[in-house]
């Protein structure tokens, strides 16, 4: 029998976590996330017990309490990859099957890193900012490391003052924004959630690691590996030696599902209402989704949507002029890290720009829209489904990417062809083992 | 993370803490994850299961994320 659920929560960062507060007003709510435990990406890898040693360690501890207390069912390891029917998501974990039935849905899938290509991208060393730390947080030693940081966003700040923490030697932070242009947001912001940068720059300070802004990657260089980096301030450039390069040029929304649901863009985000409701009934979007503003204001978004889930009305809309707050934060933070044109010139004609299908520069110029690029070139196409190469050709080309299909995310064979028992498709799903991570078969025609 | 696990990484034995990704191990290792279309290694990059970048041969099974994966104690990882 299908389970079935009041609320169903998609993502167990910060905005899920708060959304699931639905329960604690008796509704039947599951929250379900891909990654192996609560926490999302700000607090990877936290437990309750020692959370309190990280940064925004207590907040964790506080939501991830109150999850547990509230009577919520949480299903880790599951992917949502399909939304076969009104009212009904499909799930995937390690091979397995598992519809779901909602009366609500709140999605809270986050946002990832925007990669950019430049020569040397791709090399074994050459990371994310937040993908450096999260493998630091997973485990990776970086002790006596030598790292350099690049792109843009507050992230970089972040990471920096983590990594240093972790005892990798910081040899410098590069912020292509402009100064003038982060001075007047720090103004703007007079001590609001921008505490948290300033807080950042200080740890950073006191460990001894350089943040320069206006100061771009041009390009990554090594013998099978990363060496050494060049950066640029637009007069002169310069190299660095490292081990690691971070590397990523803000956040983007992760649309996948919110698109596959159908509910409605505008300007690169979900288009929500004052309680988080998007285009399409039932369902509601919170974080990342709807405006790249970080902890507190997916803290507050979650919490609106879960009180509304649950009929609390009056109580979602005192949060409101915080949720207004943050919103306008979030907006801030956007102008302040544009990212500026030069990016664009940094991949030569040789440089992929689609490295699941090692789809180079050059392949795409002539290709109208994505669409195009898609037939032609197979970019986007491949294990990622453009995940990457997506964000940067929008930036790249101006090619907007609104197709939405399932599966919103590769699964097996035999979850797909399971889900086509309806049409008298397949009858028996052919399980040839467990293929937990294998996309699609046409991914891996190759 | 006290406790520690043996896993092996094209057979070079690897001792990581407990909890640690799979992903982490087999940069340790010095190790790419995997060869492209065109032959390039590649390692980790985005670090949350979206880039595909990090798969691997976890105990047999081909295209496993690494860095969404935990080591676990005789674990054998083959990349490449």
């Amino acid at each position: 029998m299908t389970p079935g659920f009041d609320v169903v929560v998609v993502g167990a960062g910060p905005g899920g976590m708060a959304a699931a507060i639905a329960a604690e007003a008796g509704r039947r709510v599951c929250l379900l996330d891909d990654n192996a435990g609560p926490g999302g990406q700000i607090w990877r890898g936290y437990r309750a017990e020692t959370a309190g040693k990280y940064p925004h360690g207590a907040g964790f501890r506080r939501w991830a309490e109150r999850l547990q207390r509230s009577g919520c069912e949480v299903w880790m390891g599951w992917q949502a990859i399909d939304h076969p029917a009104p009212g009904l998501l499909r799930l995937e974990r390690a091979g397995e099957r598992r519809d779901v039935e909602f009366r609500n849905l709140i999605v809270a899938t986050g946002a990832r890193e925007r990669f950019l290509p430049f020569p040397g991208w791709t090399l074994p060393g050459v990371m994310g900012v937040g993908g450096l730390h999260a493998l630091v947080k997973g485990g990776l030693d970086a002790r006596g490391k030598r790292v350099v940081l690049a792109g843009s966003g507050p992230l970089l700040l972040a990471v920096g003052a983590g990594l240093a923490s972790a005892g990798a030697r910081v040899e410098g932070i590069y912020e292509q924004a402009p100064l003038a242009r982060l001075a007047r947001l720090a103004i703007s912001l007079l001590g609001q959630p921008g505490k948290l940068l300033e807080g950042a720059r200080y740890r950073l300070r006191a460990l001894g690691a350089a943040y320069r802004t206006g100061v771009w990657v041009v390009r990554a260089e090594g013998g099978g590996r990363v060496e050494s980096v060049t950066l640029t301030d637009g007069r002169k450039q310069w190299r660095v030696e490292c081990a690691w390069l971070g590397c990523g040029f803000n956040l983007v929304p992760n649309l996948e599902l919110p698109r596959l649901l159908g509910c409605r863009i505008a300007e690169g985000f979900v288009a929500v209402d004052r309680m988080q409701q998007s285009s399409v009934p039932g369902v509601a979007c919170v974080g990342e989704l709807t405006g790249v503003g970080g902890l507190e204001k997916a803290l507050v978004e979650g919490q609106i949507a879960g009180l509304a889930a649950a009929g609390r009305i009056a109580e979602a809309l005192a949060l409101e002029p915080r949720r207004r707050r943050l919103q306008q934060f979030a907006e801030r933070l956007e102008r302040a890290f544009a990212l500026r044109a030069e990016l664009r010139t940094l991949a030569t004609a040789e440089t992929l720009v689609c490295r699941c299908e090692d789809v180079s520069n050059a392949a795409l110029e002539g290709c109208a829209n994505w669409r195009a690029a898609k037939l032609h070139t197979r970019c986007g196409m491949g294990a990622c489904q453009g995940r990457v190469c997506g964000a940067a050709a929008e930036f790249l080309f101006g090619w907007e990417n609104t197709s939405a299909r399932p599966p919103a995310f590769p699964a097996a064979v035999s979850t797909l062809a399971a889900g086509m028992d309806a049409f008298g498709l397949a009858t028996e799903s052919t399980n040839n083992g467990p293929h937990s991570e294998m996309p699609p078969a046409s991914v891996f025609a190759d | 993370m006290s406790e520690s696990c043996s896993i092996t990484v094209n057979g070079k034995p690897m001792r990581m803490a407990a909890g640690a990704s799979v992903a982490a191990a087999v940069m340790l290792a010095g190790e790419p994850c995997r060869f492209s279309v065109s032959g390039e290694a590649r390692g980790p990059l985005c670090g949350m299961g979206i880039c595909m970048e990090c798969r691997a041969t976890v105990d047999g099974v081909p295209h496993r994320r690494t860095c969404q994966l935990a080591c676990a104690e005789g674990m054998e990882v083959v990349t490449g």
